[in-house]
C-alpha cells in the first residue's frame, strides 16, 4: 500500500474512532478522558518535511475540532506536538538508522524503550497543552493536574493496545514474545 | 535585506508554528465564546450528515426504551385532555367570552437528536432540524424527561444546542415547591450533575425536591423539569445555597427533543430595547 493512501486511511480512521467510539464511552471518573487520535501524528513517516508535518497536524486537529465543536482547541495541541516530534526522534535515535532502514516510528524501527519514551513525551506534551487551554478558560488547579495524570495514563494504555492490535507490528511480536 | 531573508528561511518552521498556533488560539478564544461561528455551518452540515448515519444505526438499540418513554408522555398528555374533566351542570345559559380567549405563548417543534457530547468541557447537542425548518438561535430545547439547553447556532438543516453541561450555560430556575430565583450552571466535572446557585437561604429546600424552569425565563415555558436536588450545601460567603442537582435528562442517551418557540419573545425584546434606549 502506498504511503499516501495508508496515511489518508489512518487520518479518517483515527478521527472516526475518537469521535464515534472513545467520545461515546461514559466516563468512569471526571478525570479520565480517553484520547487516542493524536497517535496519527506519531505514526507519520520519518521523511516527511517539518513544514508538511505542521500543516498536516493543524488540518488533522481542525477536522476533529469541527466534530467536537471546539474550533482551535485540538488544532493548536496537534501543531505543538507536530513541531516537537522531529526533535524527540533526533534525540532518541541516530539519523542514519531511520533514514535508510525504516519508514515510520514504531517498536520495530526504534526499539521498545525508545519508542515508549517517544510516545510518553509527546502524549504528556499534547495532554498538558490541551488541558492547559481548558484550564485557562475555567481554572481549577487540582482538576488540571488530576486530569493530566489520569488522561495520560489511559492514553498510554490505549496506545499500547493499539500497538498490539496494529498489523504494522507483526514482526515485533515474534521478537518480544 | 538578504539577512532578513536568511533569518526567515532559517526559522521558517518556527514561524509557521507560531502562525498556526496564532490562528488556532484566535479561533478558540474568539469564536468559542460567541458560539455564532456561522462560517463553520458548512462544516457542521458535513459532520452532521456523518453523525446522522451513525445515529440511524445506533437508534435501533434504543427503540424499546424510547417507545416506553413516549408512551409515558402520551399518557400524561391524554390525562390533561379537557374531555376527561366534566363538572355537574349548574348554569342555565352559556356565555362565550371572546375577550379572555388565551393567546398562545409557546409553540413546540419536534426534532431528532443526531449527536450529544458529554466528554468535553463545552458540550453540545446536534439536532436534525435547521433554519429551513423554522429553528432560530436562542430557542429553548427540552427532551421527554426535561430541559436540554438552548440553540446557539443554526445551519440550513442542523441546529447546535448548548446543553446544560456546557461551561457557559446558565438558565434561570426555581425549586418547584418552595420557589426562589436561582441559576443553573455546570462546574465541568460530572455530566450527570449540574449546580443550582443563588437560591436564598430563607427558602426551605430539601433533598429530592424538583428544580424547574423559572417563570422569569425568556426562552423556556415555566415549570419544565430540570432535575432533582441530590445534595444541599450552603455558601459560607453569601446568603445562598449551593445545590447539587441530578439532571432529569440523561445526556448519554437523548434521541428526541422538542424546540420551544417563544411567540412573544420578539415583542418582549423590542420592548426591553425601547426601555434601554430611553
Amino acid at each position: 500500500m502506498s504511503n499516501l493512501l495508508k496515511n489518508s486511511l489512518r487520518f479518517a480512521l483515527f478521527i472516526l474512532i475518537q469521535v464515534f467510539l472513545l467520545d461515546k464511552i461514559p466516563p468512569i471518573n471526571e478525570f479520565i478522558v480517553p484520547i487516542l487520535y493524536f497517535l496519527f501524528i506519531l505514526w507519520l513517516p520519518f521523511n516527511i518535511s517539518k513544514t508538511q508535518l505542521l500543516l498536516l497536524g493543524f488540518l488533522f486537529g481542525f477536522v476533529l475540532d469541527i466534530f467536537t465543536k471546539s474550533p482551535g482547541l485540538h488544532a493548536s495541541a496537534c501543531t505543538l506536538i507536530a513541531y516537537i516530534r522531529p526533535f524527540i526522534i533526533h534525540l532518541l535515535m541516530p539519523k542514519e538508522t531511520y533514514e535508510t532502514n525504516y519508514i515510520e516510528p514504531s517498536i520495530v524501527s526504534m526499539g521498545f524503550l525508545p519508542y515508549m519514551i517517544y510516545v510518553l513525551i509527546l502524549t504528556i506534551m499534547h495532554h498538558f497543552y490541551l488541558i492547559l487551554l481548558e484550564w485557562i478558560s475555567f481554572g481549577d488547579f487540582v482538576f488540571f493536574i488530576g486530569k493530566l495524570i489520569a488522561s495520560t495514563g489511559i492514553s498510554m494504555l490505549l496506545i499500547l493496545i493499539t500497538e498490539m492490535l496494529s498489523p504494522r507490528n507483526i514482526k515485533s511480536r515474534s521478537r518480544f514474545n | 535585506m538578504l539577512n532578513i531573508i536568511q533569518i526567515i528561511s532559517r526559522f521558517k518552521v518556527l514561524l509557521l508554528l507560531l502562525l498556526l498556533q496564532g490562528i488556532s488560539l484566535y479561533i478558540l478564544f474568539n469564536f468559542n465564546s460567541l458560539h455564532r461561528a456561522t462560517y463553520l455551518s458548512t462544516a457542521y452540515e458535513i459532520t452532521g450528515s456523518i453523525n446522522l448515519r451513525y445515529n440511524n444505526l445506533q437508534s435501533y438499540f434504543n427503540l424499546k426504551a424510547e417507545n416506553d418513554k413516549l408512551r409515558e408522555q402520551n399518557v400524561l398528555l391524554l390525562n390533561q385532555l379537557k374531555a376527561d374533566f366534566q363538572s355537574p351542570e349548574n348554569n342555565s345559559n352559556v356565555i362565550t367570552d371572546t375577550i379572555s380567549a388565551d393567546k398562545r405563548k409557546y409553540l413546540y417543534l419536534s426534532s431528532k437528536v443526531i449527536s450529544s457530547s458529554v466528554i468535553a468541557q463545552n458540550n453540545f447537542v446536534t439536532l436534525y432540524r435547521g433554519a429551513n425548518q423554522g429553528v432560530e438561535i436562542d430557542m429553548g430545547v427540552v427532551g421527554v424527561e426535561g430541559v436540554i439547553g438552548r440553540v446557539v447556532d443554526v445551519s440550513p438543516n442542523m441546529a447546535i444546542v448548548m446543553s446544560l453541561i456546557h461551561r457557559k450555560s446558565s438558565i434561570v430556575a426555581q425549586v418547584k415547591t418552595a420557589g426562589g430565583f436561582g441559576e443553573i450552571v455546570w462546574d465541568g466535572k460530572d455530566p450527570r450533575f449540574v449546580t443550582l446557585i443563588k437560591i436564598a437561604k430563607a427558602i426551605d429546600v430539601k433533598k429530592g425536591d424538583t428544580v424547574v424552569t423559572s417563570p422569569y425565563s425568556d426562552i423556556f415555558p415555566p415549570g419544565q423539569t430540570i432535575g432533582f436536588i441530590s445534595d444541599v450545601k450552603t455558601d459560607e460567603n453569601t446568603n445562598t445555597y449551593v445545590l447539587k442537582v441530578k439532571t432529569a435528562i440523561n445526556f448519554y442517551n437523548i434521541h428526541h427533543a422538542f424546540l420551544v418557540k417563544s411567540l412573544l419573545k420578539g415583542e418582549l425584546d423590542s420592548l426591553i430595547n425601547k426601555v434601554k434606549k430611553d
